[in-house]
């Protein structure tokens, strides 16, 4: 539904956006994720029309919408400041856009009353943006956007402001509302995990780039960079060098006097290519005795315990001094724990637990 | 209460001695029987009413307040586009120096504003009256709007203008519907502030002002180098009441201003 077609935007001698082609389907809950400056709330203000591309073309529907004005088109935004106007009333406020619209009186009323219990802010309809808590004034201002039935929603940051308990209560009201109304959603944010929670597909971007753009999953378990991997998420990056040794499979030699690990990797390597492998934490499993039967194996001792309630990870350092984290569920009582700080165990994983990259 | 140190209550006795003994002075010989103004003789409001026997005060008086609320009205418009274009014009060529000229004519005397603007019209060939002190009112006037509305504007959260375009205004309506009805307490402000100006101005106003009108401060003016009289006493008694009257009146409705939003927003904490 939404094209980019080699949008380039620059401030001055700043690229915000460079030379950046995606499309973005119907129906879709799409996040742009990065971190700050990398321009993707630059690409939400061209969606909205706040900015205009300086070299490409913005497709919505079908249509260029460069020279279509902010109050023209069929996209509303929800504001990171949420920018309600604070000398109406949160009715009034939901009713905003849909007065310009010339609506018959009556229609506005169902529409506002509907928005109002699709938010469950019916009690407060009266009331003024100042008179409410923040939770509700986020719900207010997704009400308002949503008001007039936007082809496409865009939200920036939305859930910023709001405390981490809330913020999840309302990322699943935030799913929930996109299934109910079937718009397009994009959200901008920073948080790479209300990212993975709420969208359908991810944008990775930096520095005007799109990095990576894929389903939650498939950025978390094949990213496609070390910059990706990073980003989402805990990860291990072990660098070396490959030698292939049969169908998709590789040995990497990684320090010297350590015995090579095996690799399995889709993406096809060189001989001698040089590489980085990259692990998630709670992939790597940690035993006090060797294991038997696994693809690889190195021995390490305990430096430091994160303890997170759910789960531990343990920073192992290995006897070259690289230090691994791994993770493990806490299925016992603390008290119960196995391991402590200082000692001696053994970390493996599976040939196709990690993802080969290349430089 | 804690006892006040005699040093602290010697300051500020002398403090508001200072600022108000001429003024209670003024005000009791307003009261004075006597035609001499230096001369107590006994309790009398005579002078009040004489005063408003008095034609040529009335007159003046009426032209100080269509003055002042035609210029401040005037000049109120003018401010707040100039601000809205300073802050909001983005970086435009001498935007800059706009804004810094802005600020000269505050700094500029009295004197040469008056002067150069006495230059003008006759020079231009326009017959000096209510008109042209209106003129030379809202020419001063607008600069001090100006600063009040934009340094009001610079706080204003620019994105509640872009949500109100992003919900379907045009950038006029932007404005009318959203921006002035939050920035209006900043208008309002500089609209008092430029009618007080226009009220009080004496030096422009006598370069500007011709035989058909005369403001108020001119007369006075006039009438003391003849000599003070009670009359002059009782009306400036009158203007120190209504300016008092007016201070305590806008200082009343902001602090209930701030306690019921105070107020409101606690309730919503709490909810």
């Amino acid at each position: 539904m939404i094209q980019f077609q080699n949008v380039t935007k620059r401030f001055g001698e700043f690229t915000a956006i460079d030379d950046l082609t995606i499309d973005i389907y119907e129906k879709e809950f799409f996040a742009l994720l990065g971190p700050s400056g990398c321009g993707k709330t630059t690409m939400m203000r061209m969606l909205a029309g706040f900015e205009t591309p300086t070299e490409g073309k913005i497709f919505l529907a079908g249509q260029d919408i460069a020279p279509v004005p902010p109050n023209k088109r069929a996209t509303n935004m929800m504001f990171q400041s949420y920018a309600l106007f604070p000398h109406l009333s949160i009715w009034e406020n939901i009713a905003f856009g849909l007065k310009r619209e010339k609506m018959p009186k009556h229609d506005i009323s169902d529409r506002v009353d509907e928005m109002l219990r699709l938010t469950r802010l019916e009690k407060f309809a009266s009331r003024k943006p100042h008179q409410i808590s923040g939770g509700q004034r986020q719900r207010v201002a997704l009400a308002r956007s949503l008001a007039k039935h936007p082809k496409l929603l865009l939200l920036d940051e939305p859930l910023g402001a709001l405390d981490k308990k809330l913020r999840q209560d309302t990322q699943f009201e935030l799913m929930d509302i996109q299934e109910k109304t079937g718009t397009t959603f994009v959200i901008v944010t920073h948080d790479q995990e209300e990212a993975m929670t709420v969208a359908s597909r991810v944008a990775v971007m930096d520095h005007g780039k799109i990095i990576q753009v894929a389903t939650p999953d498939r950025i978390y378990e094949t990213p496609n960079s070390v910059y990706v991997a990073d980003f989402i998420g805990e990860v291990n990056i072990i660098d070396g060098v490959v030698t292939p040794n049969g169908e998709e499979s590789y040995s990497l030699t990684w320090k010297e006097g350590q015995a090579p690990l095996n690799v399995q990797s889709p993406a096809p390597f060189s001989d001698g290519q040089k590489c980085h492998l990259a692990i998630r934490p709670e992939k790597v499993t940690i035993n006090s005795e060797k294991p038997e039967g696994v693809d690889n194996a190195v021995q390490g001792k305990i430096l430091d315990i994160a303890y997170l309630g759910n789960i531990s990870t343990y920073h192992v350092e290995l006897p070259s001094g690289a230090v691994i984290k791994a993770q493990s569920a806490n299925t016992r009582r603390i008290s119960r724990r196995a391991f402590t700080w200082e000692d001696t165990v053994w970390l493996s994983w599976t040939a196709t637990a990690g993802v080969l990259l290349a430089e | 209460m804690t006892r006040m140190s005699w040093f602290n209550a010697v300051s500020l006795t002398l403090g508001f001695a200072f600022l108000y003994i001429p003024m209670v002075i003024l005000v009791i010989f307003s009261f004075n029987e006597s035609k001499l103004v230096t001369v107590w003789a006994g309790f009398s409001t005579k002078w009040y009413g004489e005063l408003l026997q008095n034609e040529a005060f009335l007159n003046a008086a009426w032209v100080t307040v269509k003055v002042a609320v035609m210029s401040s009205t005037i000049a109120t418009v003018l401010g707040t586009m100039a601000a809205y274009v300073l802050v909001r014009g983005g970086r435009f060529m001498g935007r800059t120096l706009f804004s810094g000229m802005i600020y000269a004519p505050l700094v500029m005397p009295e004197v040469i504003t008056g002067l150069s603007l006495l230059l003008l019209f006759i020079g231009i060939g326009l017959d000096r009256g209510v008109m042209t002190i209106v003129l030379a009112h809202t020419t001063f006037s607008m600069c001090y709007v100006s600063v009040v509305v934009s340094s009001r504007l610079v706080t204003f959260d620019k994105s509640l203008e872009e949500a109100a375009l992003d919900l379907g205004c045009s950038p006029s309506e932007a404005f009318r519907l959203v921006t002035l009805p939050i920035i209006a307490p900043a208008v309002i402000s500089g609209w008092l502030l430029a009618f007080t100006l226009s009220l009080d101005d004496l030096v422009i106003a006598s370069f500007t002002s011709g035989p058909s009108a005369t403001t108020l401060p001119i007369k006075i003016f006039s009438a003391v180098r003849l000599g003070v009289s009670p009359e002059i006493n009782a009306l400036s008694t009158l203007m120190i009441a209504i300016v008092t009257v007016g201070v305590i009146t806008a200082s009343l409705v902001t602090k209930r201003q701030m306690v019921r939003q105070k107020r409101d927003e606690q309730a919503a904490a709490r909810t």
